[in-house]
């Protein structure tokens, strides 16, 4: 950004198109007094700039690398309406308590974003500037959709009050497991676990991730099974019952061709990965639209780049994209459980997934406004290393509109499978029931489980089995805007 | 077998109490309970007989507690469900709904199958009971 001269203020016309290099700030990328339209899509990045490179410049690099420009001038600019084009840094803050991090706030003109395409938005906002040289390291921390551009995607295809009318299940956090081991079982195997979980109380068992198609057991084979026994399950019991059965395949064709087999035989959700990519996401989303089906995300692979606080992609801005995207269910943490997740974070993702519209609520990690212009609202799915013994805390940190999803702590019972679903499900229900009765829960629940426990011997024997497990981990991702990460 | 429809099927059958203080949490939150009840429990009837319309104007639990016993009395045999309403825009749904009345004896579900090709099963689900004809079906 060597000869041009240091001003941070935009040049004059012919100046500004002579061919040779300017500061981004120059080229018109940094504007202090822009005021956001109503109809910008904006962001706010955590930047951390190399030594010597400052912060305003930065953010008008930013702004500049994932909007319209390159690294030097070029006359074609005057071609077309160029200011509005250019995305514009309009604000930068310095990081609370991280000296060399800032805010940078980013508006962006709507037309620069192709209507209702995750993929033209990612390649816009996270394509080429995430490697830029004057930055260490690039974190996009949230964004606002504007309702002008909410309104060009379609969103879950079910979403939360039409997946319970259609399930028949009301009041309560809905209960699954994840088959385990997850790699490995045959066909019939894999069905048993399914079977036991869903006859024992489970709502809904699910594949895991990384079942697909393997030499040891192939994709029909499994969904044969899996449905003999969710069938099994739902005459046992007068429940309707489901098995995310996992469609994640090589390419859209084979895809295509699991979800329909999984439709053929009844199944009333299927499932994919996130790893599928955007665009494959998007065209399943609107698979399942067409065939009334509910379509459960797993979120493999997303703490490659949601985790680490100063480089990668909030999870809460992947929640968005998720919404606009278009699937039923999604992964987003459980505070208690194994897996990366401050309390007040996960709250914040769970806001994003659930509400009509959020608030600015900085503790929570949401930097803007966010109407979600009656976008139906996406089930967040807490998963990972959860038990019956910790049912006071999921209620109270996650709610009524969630999945509770306990794989291990289903399947790794004493009793066996149906005894491990079933202390779940007498846990949670007693829970709810003295919540709704009045009771405070968040100190009263160990005695809560112990008294329903009398009644129930499988309940008895999870909480004498993991009463006291805990994963007491200080979070990584943590909020920026109270002194301290908030013990989980 | 046990139907394990409804919010709380897994614990022992509710006390008048316990319902009580489910109908005031239920107010509480500005939800309209309503009565349903059915001999056709078939995981995906969705239309249970109402017992009157919502109660959008009945808002303290011991009106509704009328209500209940009277559908009580009146379908003693019958699977009663309570159920909360919500209107609020974003929800405009059923908020809570759990079982107060079943039949003494619940003789469950039979799976049906169907062999189709590729090894596929097409199933369907009958209760036992619905063989009978309507109002004969838990006596």
């Amino acid at each position: 950004m060597g000869a041009a001269s240091d001003r941070a203020t935009p040049v004059v016309t012919a100046d500004r198109y002579r061919a040779g290099v300017l500061k981004y700030a120059q080229m018109g990328y940094w504007e202090p007094d822009y005021v956001p339209t109503d109809t910008d899509v904006l962001a706010v990045f955590r930047i951390t700039p190399q030594e010597g490179v400052d912060p305003e410049e930065a953010a008008a690099a930013v702004a500049g690398e994932s909007s319209t420009a390159t690294w030097t001038v070029v006359w074609t600019d005057r071609l077309t309406a160029a200011e509005a084009y250019r995305a514009k840094a309009y604000r930068v803050d310095p990081v609370p308590g991280s000296p060399g991090e800032f805010f940078a706030y980013i508006a962006y003109d709507l037309d620069l974003f192709e209507p209702g395409s995750i993929a033209n938005l990612t390649a816009s906002i996270i394509g080429n500037v995430f490697g830029f040289k004057p930055l260490k390291a690039l974190r996009l921390e949230d964004m606002r959709l504007p309702v002008a551009y909410v309104k060009t995607f379609d969103g879950p295809p079910t979403g939360i009050v039409v997946e319970r009318e259609r399930l028949d299940k009301f009041g309560r956090p809905l209960l699954g497991a994840t088959v385990k081991p997850k790699l490995g079982l045959s066909g019939r195997n894999y069905g048993r676990v399914v079977y036991e979980a869903l006859r024992g109380g489970l709502d809904f068992t699910k594949d895991d991730e990384n079942i697909n198609s393997q030499p040891f057991m192939h994709w029909r084979d499994r969904f044969l099974s899996c449905m003999e026994a969710v069938n099994r399950a739902s005459a046992a019991t007068g429940e309707v019952k489901g098995h995310y059965l996992n469609v994640t395949g090589a390419t859209m064709e084979d895809m295509y061709e699991r979800a329909e087999f999984a439709k053929e035989l009844g199944s009333v959700v299927v499932m994919i990965d996130l790893v599928i990519g955007y665009t494959a996401i998007q065209s399943m989303s609107k698979w399942a639209r067409r065939n009334d089906m509910i379509l459960h995300l797993h979120r493999a692979g997303h703490a490659t780049y949601t985790r680490q606080k100063t480089h990668g992609v909030s999870f809460r801005v992947i929640s968005k994209w998720m919404r606009l995207a278009g699937v039923d269910h999604i992964h987003a943490g459980t505070v208690v459980g194994k897996l990366e997740g401050d309390p007040n974070m996960v709250q914040g993702f769970y806001n994003i997934l659930r509400e009509p519209r959020n608030p600015v609520d900085l503790k929570r990690g949401l930097y803007f406004e966010q109407d979600w212009a009656s976008l139906r609202k996406v089930m967040p799915v807490a998963s990972g290393g959860i038990h019956a013994g910790q049912m006071h805390q999921l209620l109270t940190y996650l709610g009524d509109d969630v999945i509770l999803q306990f794989g291990g702590g289903t399947i790794g019972h004493p009793m066996g499978i149906q005894a491990g679903a079933t202390a779940n499900r007498v846990a949670l229900e007693a829970m709810v029931l003295a919540r709704n009765e009045g009771h405070d829960i968040w100190n009263e629940g160990p005695a809560i489980l112990e008294r329903a426990a009398r009644d129930c011997l499988p309940l008895k024997a999870a909480l004498d089995t993991w009463g006291d497990v805990t994963f007491d981990y200080t979070s990584t991702d943590t909020p920026d805007f109270v002194p301290t990460a908030t013990p989980s | 077998m046990r139907i394990t429809q409804g919010a709380f099927s897994f614990l022992p059958d509710l006390s008048d109490d316990q319902i009580s203080a489910q109908i005031e949490y239920c107010l509480g939150q500005g939800w309209a309970l309503s009565i349903e009840h059915t001999d056709d429990p078939h995981p995906r009837n969705i239309y249970w007989e109402m017992f009157g319309p919502p109660m959008f104007d009945l808002h303290d639990a011991a009106g509704v507690m009328t209500e209940l016993k009277e559908a009580r009395r009146t379908f003693p045999g019958q699977y009663i469900k309570l159920n909360a309403f919500d209107s609020t825009r974003g929800f405009e749904t059923m908020r809570l709904s759990f079982i107060v009345n079943r039949p003494s004896r619940e003789p469950g579900f039979a799976l049906i199958r169907e062999e189709a090709a590729g090894r596929a099963m097409r199933y369907t689900v009958r209760a036992y009971a619905a063989d009978r004809p309507e109002g004969e079906r838990y006596e």
